[in-house]
């Protein structure tokens, strides 16, 4: 039993981590029906950015909280710099093209990112700090469920539940749905377009930075290619869970940790992704748009 | 001028400058042939190449003191490309130029490839590169030494360490599904099981660079093991590592010459403390190999490449060899090989009835204060 909760407990923390980074895709798609390659990149930049600042505040001898707060902070701005700047030279100038254009546009920044990445710091695995404080009421626990982990199952649901707010009840929220739903009537009404993508980038890029920063400290190292796999296993989240729908990514994140962890912990780890995948297949069969296929939620 | 033009005039010149170049040897001596053949050319050149300077630089020395038994030492260079099928040419034309001890081949497959011919003809070779670990173990090619240690060796080791010094019961034994990973865990697999001293509890391939590896870290837990032994690098190692110690578990790491990396110390930090990995033996102190690389900056003007150590001690145990055995007689020179101590760079070493040199390979290390400590 206590070998099933441990294992239950893992394929949340794994899965919460895929659905960090798979809302950043599912409300980019949701938005301009893009698969943003390049988002993985960003969750990879904002690592390397707390990394960075943390690094310096260290030397000037901030406190670990501050430390905390300000690296997050930073690194969050920065990547939400990027995710708007990558938006504007790699896709904007593409939007009336065909939908192939834009899709290899977005892998050619997100090699670019990963090489600028290589060449601009390392090759190498760096140490990322433990940046996330060790609860003293987790202290007996700490084997079965750490505060890192603890701390990024919340963030994941905390997101989840804001972005939806968000999207429901305010006034750029009806602005997204309604440039989801139709670009052109949206702009007739006097919705600014470009604005709402911009805006959309900059929070998927901040959730996919805010990810970075949670699994680095969870995992302790970072190098250039962290973002690939994530982000491959993040898309796979986004497309079982619906792609388009806030919700369904999370889900899609919890389904793929749980498959993966039971799968490694009951079967073999050898099988670990021929799981993840056939249980992808298999819900497509069934439900082609995925779990939660909501047509324009977002 | 006309009689230049002559055929006959340029085989009498020929037979003149043949006989001067010969009358200057002494003329009951025949030189004692060495053949050096690996990849002198191609892509896998920089492994082949640095075994022939290291021949020229050792032949050079001996020469210059009065060569092997009183005769010179004549090398003969010959390239297969790395290429079985090219090997057994090389191999043929080494043969048919009588050599007397072959020093290669370089790749494995190349070696296995020209061994046969060699075998045929009783002529010793050592390789000082070819791991592939059925070269010496299947007992079909008497002829056959090396100066490096075969591909199995740092699992023998591993498993050695973890049955006799730690003496433990059960192992788990994981790996990255990689060549080299794998490889070195299916050997280790197999150690355990043969030695049927200790229970391998687990066998399992994890997938390099996942987010997270706790459910294969609750499965390790869950099976009881002693230590893990992982086949595979440093980054995974340090995540797995890491998190068995973030989840209060003791398990002993034991790993490879991909995880003895100071990455490893840097990214893993304090969980980094106490864990096990092999890797070559640290020859660098080693005055021999100090003076061999030298000798090589002095006569080429750069550092020597892949392999230099390790032909270098082929070629000085080739030589001492022939000099205890008093001849180049093919029984009398292999069991010379196998009996006789030599003083080289990667120490002192001979060879065991397989053909593999004793003394010649890993250590194992482990991880104190940041550092990685040679055990003995």
């Amino acid at each position: 039993m206590e070998y099933f909760v441990q294992l239950l407990l893992g394929g949340l923390t794994r899965g919460s981590i895929y659905a960090l980074i798979a809302l950043g895709y599912t409300m980019v798609y949701g938005i301009i029906e893009l698969i943003n390659f390049a988002h993985g990149e960003i969750y990879m930049i904002g690592a390397f950015t707390a990394l960075i600042v943390s690094s310096v505040l260290t030397l000037y001898g901030f406190n670990e909280f501050a430390i905390l707060v300000l690296a997050s902070l930073i690194a969050v701005i920065y990547s939400a710099s990027y995710g708007f700047t990558v938006e504007k030279i790699a896709y904007k100038p593409l939007r009336s093209a065909p939908r192939l254009s834009p899709l290899i546009s977005a892998i050619g920044m997100s090699i670019f990112l990963q090489n600028y990445v290589l060449l601009a710091q390392t090759s190498d695995f760096l140490p990322f700090p433990a940046l996330i404080p060790e609860f003293n009421f987790l202290k007996n626990y700490e084997h079965v469920f750490s505060s890192s982990e603890l701390v990024i199952v919340l963030t994941t649901v905390i997101v989840m539940t804001i972005l939806t707010l968000l999207i429901k009840f305010t006034k750029i929220g009806k602005a997204m749905r309604a440039t989801a739903q139709d670009k052109k009537m949206a702009m007739l009404v006097g919705i600014n377009v470009n604005r709402i993508i911009s805006v959309t980038f900059i929070i998927g890029s901040s959730l996919a930075a805010i990810g970075g920063i949670l699994i680095a400290s969870h995992i302790g190292q970072i190098n250039f290619n962290i973002g690939f796999i994530a982000g491959i296993k993040a898309f796979t989240a986004a497309v079982l869970g619906g792609i388009g729908s806030i919700p369904g990514a999370v889900l899609g994140g919890f389904v793929l940790g749980w498959t993966e962890s039971f799968a490694t912990g009951y079967v073999s780890s050898d099988y670990e992704d021929v799981f993840a995948f056939a249980l992808l297949v298999l819900i497509l069969i069934f439900r082609p748009a995925g779990i939660l296929s909501v047509k324009c939620e977002v | 001028m006309k009689c230049i033009m002559n055929k006959s005039c340029v085989t009498i010149f020929i037979i003149v400058v043949i006989s001067l170049t010969l009358s200057c040897t002494k003329p009951d001596s025949q030189p004692v042939k060495v053949g050096v053949a690996g990849p002198h050319s191609g892509d896998l050149a920089s492994y082949g190449l640095p075994s022939v300077k290291a021949a020229e630089l050792v032949i050079n020395e001996i020469n210059e003191k009065g060569g092997v038994l009183g005769k010179k030492i004549e090398l003969l260079i010959e390239d297969d490309v790395c290429k079985p099928e090219l090997a057994t040419n090389t191999a043929t034309k080494l043969v048919s130029q009588n050599v007397h001890i072959i020093l290669g081949h370089i790749c494995s497959g190349a070696t296995k490839a020209a061994l046969g011919i060699y075998k045929d003809s009783k002529i010793p070779a050592i390789s000082p590169s070819a791991t592939n670990p059925a070269l010496t173990q299947s007992g079909d090619y008497p002829n056959f030494f090396r100066t490096i240690a075969s591909d199995d060796a740092q699992a023998k080791l591993e498993v050695d360490f973890a049955l006799d010094v730690l003496k433990l019961k059960k192992i788990a034994v994981l790996h990255d599904k990689g060549d080299y990973g794998k490889g070195l865990a299916e050997f280790a697999k197999s150690f355990i099981e043969e030695s049927g001293r200790a229970e391998l509890v687990l066998y399992e391939g994890i997938t390099p660079g996942a987010v997270d590896y706790s459910a294969v870290v609750q499965k390790i837990k869950a099976s009881g093991a002693g230590a893990v032994i992982y086949g595979g690098y440093h980054p995974e190692a340090s995540k797995i590592v890491m998190l068995m110690r973030k989840k209060k578990m003791d398990t002993i790491l034991i790993s490879d010459d991909g995880v003895k990396d100071i990455t490893f110390i840097k990214v893993a930090g304090e969980y980094a403390e106490g864990v096990y990995a092999t890797g070559p033996k640290d020859v660098s102190m080693n005055p021999l190999a100090i003076k061999a690389n030298e000798a090589h900056k002095k006569t080429y003007g750069s550092d020597p490449g892949a392999f230099f150590l390790n032909a270098y001690a082929a070629v000085q145990a080739i030589l001492n060899a022939i000099e205890k055995a008093g001849s180049t007689d093919y029984d009398k020179v292999t069991k010379a090989l196998r009996t006789e101590y030599v003083e080289t760079p990667l120490g002192k070493i001979r060879f065991d009835e397989k053909g593999d040199a004793i003394g010649v390979g890993f250590s194992m290390f482990q991880v104190k204060n940041g550092k990685y400590v040679e055990i003995n």
